[in-house]
C-alpha cells in the first residue's frame, strides 16, 4: 500500500495526505474545514486572515469552453470578511479536533513590522500548524498596498519575510504571484529572507470575458468590473512551467506546494513530479465539493502502486531532470506521423490541420494514388472540397441502392478514399495531426532511425556561446541596408 | 398576391405530436459542440444540396444562429423542411464518423431544424440580388420542392421567377404528403411564404392542361422548369375498388393534412410497403383506428420503407400480413367493407397464389398505397421533351431536356425520391438556366 502521508513539508508540517485546500473560499470558516477534512481533504490552507474587508457582488465569472462549464474561474474577492478573532478562534477549535490534519493560516496584514509580528503571534497561539504569507492576492487588496503589491517587489517580500521569520515558531510559506515577468526573482527573495517553503501560483491577472450586451466584463458589479484572479484547469500548464522554473532554481528552490488547476490525481502527481511536496486545490472544490478528493487519493495511490512508489518522495522531482534548455535537445531525433487505417474515422482533420497550420504533409491520395513530395505536387483542400462540392448525390431510396453504399466500403472500417496519408519523406514530426485527431492512438509518432548520432543546438555550434552573438553580423548587415535605403 | 394558410386545428396537432422534440438552445449548443467539424465532411457529401453542415453547425455553437440558417439555405432553400422530412438515416447522419467511433452520429436534422426555426421565428428574409439583375424569366410548372427550390434560386440571382400550380396551396407534397408528425402543413406554407417575399409570383388554381398553354409559356417566358411530380396513385386493378371507404395513400394524407378526414374508426388495410404506405398506415392509426393492417405481396425483407420507418410503424401498433395479395373489395350489408385476399408464392420470379388460402379482412377502409403512375402524356406528345419510362429525360447535371428551353426536377425526373432530391434538382436547373442565359447574352 502506498503511503501517501507528508512528513515534515517546510520543515514540520504533517499532513495525512499532500492533497490541502487553498486559502479561498472553501476554507472560509472552521465549519467548512471540518467537512472538508471529514470529506478526506489532508490540509488546509485558512482563508486569507487580516482586516476584515467589505466584498461585492457579484465577485466570480468562469470561461466555458465548448459547452464544458469553468475552464477558467476568475474572482474579485478579498480576504476574509470575518474578523481575525472569529477565525482565530474557530482554527483553534479545527485544531482541537483535528490534531492531525495540517492548518495553515494564510496572513495579509499592513505593510508594517508590528502588525506582522502582531498577526504571527496570534494565528500561531491559535493553533496554526504553519502559516502561508499572502503575497500574490492581484485585485482589490494590491490597490491597497498589500498582495501582489508585495509579491512583485522582491525588496519588499524579502523584507516582509524577515520580519515574520523575526516571530515565527512554525514554518513560514510565500505565496507567489504568477503577474511578473521572472517568478524566480520573488522565489530567491522569499529565500533569503528565510522563508521555509513557497506557494505557487496565486492566480494571473484576468479578464475572463464581457458581456456583448450590455458591453460590461464579467463579473459584473453594477455597470462595471474589474481585473480579476485566474485559476482553474486553464492555468495548470502556466502553474506547472513557473513550479518547474522555481525548483529548478539553485537559488529559488525550497519545499513547494502547488497551485494552479489542479483537479485531478494526475494534475497532483504531475506537480509532485516536478518537486512540489503539496498541493493546493481551490476551482476545482468550488465547481464539485470536497468529495472530489477521494478519487485524489486513491488515484494517486494506485497510480503510485503500479509505477511501484511507496512514499511521495520517492518521485517527488523525478521529472526535473526531464526538462531543460531548449539548446540541450536532440536535433538528429526524427519522428514521423503513422495513420492506423483500421482505427481511422475519417475525419480527415490531421489533412486540413497540416496543410493549413503545419507542413503540407498529410494528402487525401490513396484512391488516385500516392505522391510524395513538396506542396506544389498536390491538390489543394479547396481542390478537394470543390470536387465533392460538384458530385451529384441522390437519397438511395431503393433496397439494391441502399446496399450499394453500405458495400462501398474498402478493407478498412472508413472509406480508403478518406483515409489520409502521411509523406514521410515531408513529415516533420511536429505531433499537429496526433494531437487533433479525435481517436486515441490512432495517429502515433514513429522514430525513424536517421543513423545520425544524438546532437544538440549547443553542440552543433560550439564555440559559439551565445546564438545571438553568432547572428550578430547579420543584423548588423540589416542596419547598413535600411541606411543605404534612406540615402 | 399572398399565399392561403390552413386554419389552426388543435386536434390534429395533438393526433400528430411530432416524433422527435425540437432541440433547447442548450441542447443544441451542446450538441453542436459534438460536431468534429470533418474536413471535406461525408455529411456535406451525403446531402443531395450540399449542405455545409459543419458550418453550420459550428455557428451554432458559436451563438451565431442568423449566420448558421444563412448557410443552410445557401444551399437549400427548403432547410426547414428538410430538416423535418429527410431520411437523415441513410442520408447525412448515415454518412457521420461518429458510427464509426462508436457514438451516435451528430443531430444533424435536429441541429439544422434550431437554426431554421430560429430564423423564421425572427421573420428573417433571405437576401436576395436586386430584381432584374439579370435579363431572365423563368416560369415552374408545380408549386412543389423542385419548382420552390428553383424559382428561389433565379430570384435569389436577381432574375424573374414565376411558380404555376393547380392546387389551391402551394408546397406540393411537402404541403399536402409528408406525414404530420414529421412536417407539419403549416411549416410548409410558411417557408413558401418566405420564398414568396423573396420576389417569387405564384399563380394558383392555374393548372397546365393543353400544348396551347404551354406556347403560352413560352412566349412569357424564357425557360420553363417542370416540376409536376408524379400522376395519381396506381390503382389496385381490382373489382370494387371504386367504392365508399377506398382512398388512396396520398389522398388519405392530403385530407387528414388539410382538414378533410378527421377521424377514423374500426379496421383499415393498407395495401403496399413503401414509404408512403407507412405514413398513411400510421396515419390511420393515430387518426383512430383500432386496427391496422399493412398488406405486401412480398417478404418482410423486400419491403421498400426505410427501416426507422419500418420500425416506427410497428411501434405505431400497424400489424405486417406478409406474401398476401388483395383480390376484390365488397360490401357487407351493414355498409363494412370486405377484403378478399390471398397468400401468394414466388415461383420463378412471379408471384402465384397458395391454393386453399384466400381470406378476407372485415375492414372500414382500405388505403391502396403501390405507388404514383406516370405523369400525363401531355408533355411529351406536345414539346418534344423526351419521356421514358413515366419519367422526363434531363441530363443530371443541368436538369434540361431535349428541348432546350425546358428544364426538369423532382420526382417527374427521378421517379419518387425524397424532397431534398427535389431541392437539388431545382437548384441545378435555376444555375444551369442562368448559365445558359448569360451565354446567350455573351
Amino acid at each position: 500500500m502506498p503511503d501517501i502521508r507528508v512528513r515534515g513539508f517546510a520543515g514540520g508540517i504533517n499532513s495525512p495526505n499532500p492533497f490541502w485546500l487553498a486559502s479561498a473560499p472553501p476554507t472560509n470558516c472552521g465549519e467548512q474545514i471540518m467537512r472538508a477534512f471529514d470529506a478526506g481533504w489532508g490540509g488546509a490552507v485558512w482563508k486569507t486572515i487580516g482586516e476584515p474587508v467589505t466584498n461585492v457582488c457579484s465577485r466570480y465569472s468562469s470561461t466555458d469552453w465548448q459547452g464544458q462549464r469553468m475552464m477558467g474561474f476568475n474572482n474579485i474577492e478579498l480576504i476574509s470578511d470575518r474578523s481575525v478573532e472569529i477565525n482565530l478562534r474557530e482554527m483553534a477549535e479545527v485544531k482541537k479536533c483535528y490534531p492531525h490534519h495540517a492548518i495553515v493560516a494564510s496572513l495579509m496584514v499592513e505593510s508594517t513590522r508590528e502588525a506582522w509580528h502582531d498577526i504571527v503571534v496570534r494565528a500561531e497561539d491559535a493553533g496554526a500548524d504553519g502559516l502561508e504569507l499572502n503575497f500574490g492576492c492581484p485585485h482589490g487588496m494590491s490597490e491597497r498596498g498589500m498582495g501582489s503589491a508585495v509579491g512583485q517587489v522582491p525588496e519588499y517580500t524579502q523584507m516582509i519575510t524577515e520580519w515574520v521569520k523575526e516571530k515565527a515558531r512554525t514554518p513560514v510559506l510565500v505565496k507567489l504571484t504568477p503577474n511578473i515577468s521572472d517568478i524566480r526573482t520573488v522565489a530567491r527573495a522569499a529565500r533569503r529572507g528565510g522563508a521555509d517553503g513557497l506557494s505557487a501560483i496565486n492566480t494571473i491577472n484576468s479578464i475572463t470575458g464581457i458581456d456583448l450586451d450590455t458591453l460590461t466584463p464579467r463579473p459584473d458589479v453594477d455597470g462595471k468590473s474589474s481585473h480579476g484572479g485566474y485559476c482553474g484547469p486553464a492555468v495548470k500548464p502556466i502553474a506547472l512551467a513557473m513550479v518547474q522554473q522555481i525548483m529548478s532554481d539553485p537559488e529559488a528552490a525550497l519545499p513547494l506546494s502547488g497551485i494552479g488547476g489542479i483537479g485531478s490525481w494526475s494534475d497532483a502527481a504531475e506537480f509532485i513530479l516536478l518537486g512540489a511536496g503539496t498541493v493546493q486545490v481551490c476551482t476545482a472544490a468550488m465547481h464539485y465539493g470536497y468529495r472530489i478528493v477521494e478519487d485524489m487519493a486513491e488515484g494517486l495511490e494506485n497510480w503510485m502502486r503500479s509505477k511501484h512508489f511507496a512514499t511521495l518522495e520517492e518521485f517527488r522531482g523525478l521529472s526535473l531532470p526531464h526538462v531543460t534548455e531548449w539548446k540541450h535537445l536532440n536535433l538528429n531525433y526524427k519522428i514521423v506521423a503513422h495513420i492506423d487505417e483500421q482505427k481511422c474515422i475519417g475525419c480527415d482533420l490531421c489533412h486540413i490541420a497540416c496543410w493549413d497550420g503545419a507542413h503540407q504533409c498529410i494528402h487525401m491520395d490513396r484512391v488516385t494514388g500516392p505522391v510524395n513530395g513538396h506542396v506544389e505536387l498536390h491538390p489543394t483542400p479547396a481542390m478537394i472540397e470543390a470536387r465533392s462540392r460538384r458530385s451529384i448525390t441522390s437519397t438511395p431510396v431503393t433496397r439494391k441502392e441502399r446496399a450499394l453504399v453500405a458495400e462501398s466500403h474498402g478493407p478498412y472500417p472508413t472509406p480508403l478514399s478518406r483515409i489520409p496519408r502521411v509523406d514521410e519523406t515531408e513529415c516533420v514530426g511536429c505531433n499537429l495531426c496526433a494531437l487533433v485527431c479525435p481517436v486515441d492512438e490512432c495517429i502515433t509518432m514513429v522514430r525513424v532511425d536517421n543513423g545520425l548520432a544524438a546532437e544538440t543546438w549547443e553542440q552543433r555550434t560550439r564555440g559559439a556561446t551565445c546564438p545571438e552573438m553568432s547572428m550578430m553580423p547579420d543584423s548588423n548587415r540589416h542596419f547598413d541596408h535600411s541606411a543605404e535605403k534612406r540615402d | 398576391m399572398s399565399t392561403a394558410t390552413l386554419p389552426f386545428d388543435s386536434e390534429l396537432l395533438e393526433r400528430f405530436t411530432e416524433l422527435k422534440a425540437p432541440l433547447t438552445p442548450q441542447a443544441a449548443v451542446i450538441e453542436a459542440n459534438r460536431c468534429l467539424n470533418c474536413f471535406d465532411a461525408p455529411c456535406t457529401a451525403a446531402c443531395p444540396t450540399h449542405i455545409d453542415v459543419p458550418g453550420f453547425i459550428k455557428r451554432i455553437a458559436s451563438g451565431n444562429l442568423r449566420g448558421s440558417a444563412n448557410r443552410i439555405l445557401d444551399a437549400n432553400i427548403l432547410g426547414g423542411s428538410c430538416s423535418r422530412a429527410c431520411p437523415v438515416e441513410v442520408l447525412c447522419e448515415g454518412a457521420c464518423v461518429m458510427h464509426r467511433y462508436n457514438r451516435d452520429p451528430i443531430q444533424i436534422a435536429l441541429l439544422q431544424r434550431h437554426a431554421m426555426d430560429a430564423f423564421h421565428a425572427a421573420h428573417f428574409d433571405v437576401l436576395t440580388a436586386p430584381p432584374a439583375t439579370l435579363d431572365l424569366k423563368v416560369a415552374c410548372i408545380g408549386a412543389g420542392p423542385a419548382s420552390l427550390a428553383c424559382a428561389a434560386e433565379v430570384v435569389r440571382r436577381g432574375a424573374h421567377a414565376t411558380i404555376i400550380e393547380r392546387r389551391l396551396l402551394p408546397g406540393g407534397l411537402n404541403t399536402y404528403g409528408v406525414a404530420e408528425y414529421k412536417l407539419r402543413a403549416a411549416e410548409s406554407l410558411r417557408e413558401v411564404d418566405m420564398i414568396r417575399r423573396m420576389g417569387v409570383e405564384f399563380r394558383f388554381g392555374a393548372g397546365i392542361e393543353s400544348a396551347e398553354e404551354l406556347i403560352a409559356l413560352e412566349s412569357e417566358f424564357d425557360y420553363i422548369f417542370l416540376g409536376v411530380g408524379l400522376g395519381a396513385m396506381q390503382r389496385l386493378n381490382i373489382p370494387g375498388e371504386e367504392q365508399k371507404g377506398v382512398i388512396n395513400a396520398l389522398e388519405l394524407i392530403a385530407d387528414y393534412k388539410t382538414g378533410h378526414i378527421r377521424e377514423i374508426s374500426g379496421t383499415a388495410v393498407v395495401v403496399g410497403a413503401g414509404n408512403t404506405a407507412i405514413d398513411a398506415a400510421n396515419a390511420a392509426r393515430r387518426l383512430g383506428a383500432e386496427t391496422v393492417y399493412l398488406l405486401y405481396r412480398r417478404e418482410e425483407s423486400d419491403i421498400a420503407a426505410f427501416d426507422f420507418e419500418y420500425e416506427h410503424a410497428k411501434q405505431e401498433g400497424v400489424q405486417f400480413l406478409w406474401r398476401r395479395q388483395p383480390v376484390a373489395i365488397r360490401t357487407e350489408q351493414n355498409g363494412r367493407l370486405l377484403l378478399d385476399t390471398v397468400q401468394v408464392q414466388q415461383m420463378d420470379g412471379a408471384l402465384l397464389p397458395v391454393p386453399d388460402s384466400e381470406f378476407t379482412i372485415v375492414c372500414d377502409l382500405v388505403v391502396p398505397a403501390i405507388g404514383q403512375s406516370p405523369l400525363t402524356q401531355l408533355i411529351q406528345d406536345s414539346r418534344r421533351i423526351d419521356v421514358r419510362g413515366g419519367r422526363i429525360v434531363a441530363d443530371p447535371i443541368t436538369g434540361q431536356t431535349r428541348n432546350p428551353r425546358y428544364f426538369a426536377g423532382g420526382d417527374c425526373v427521378n421517379g419518387g425520391r425524397e424532397v431534398v432530391d427535389a431541392v437539388a434538382d431545382g437548384k441545378r436547373s435555376a444555375l444551369a438556366m442562368i448559365a445558359a442565359s448569360e451565354v446567350q447574352y455573351a
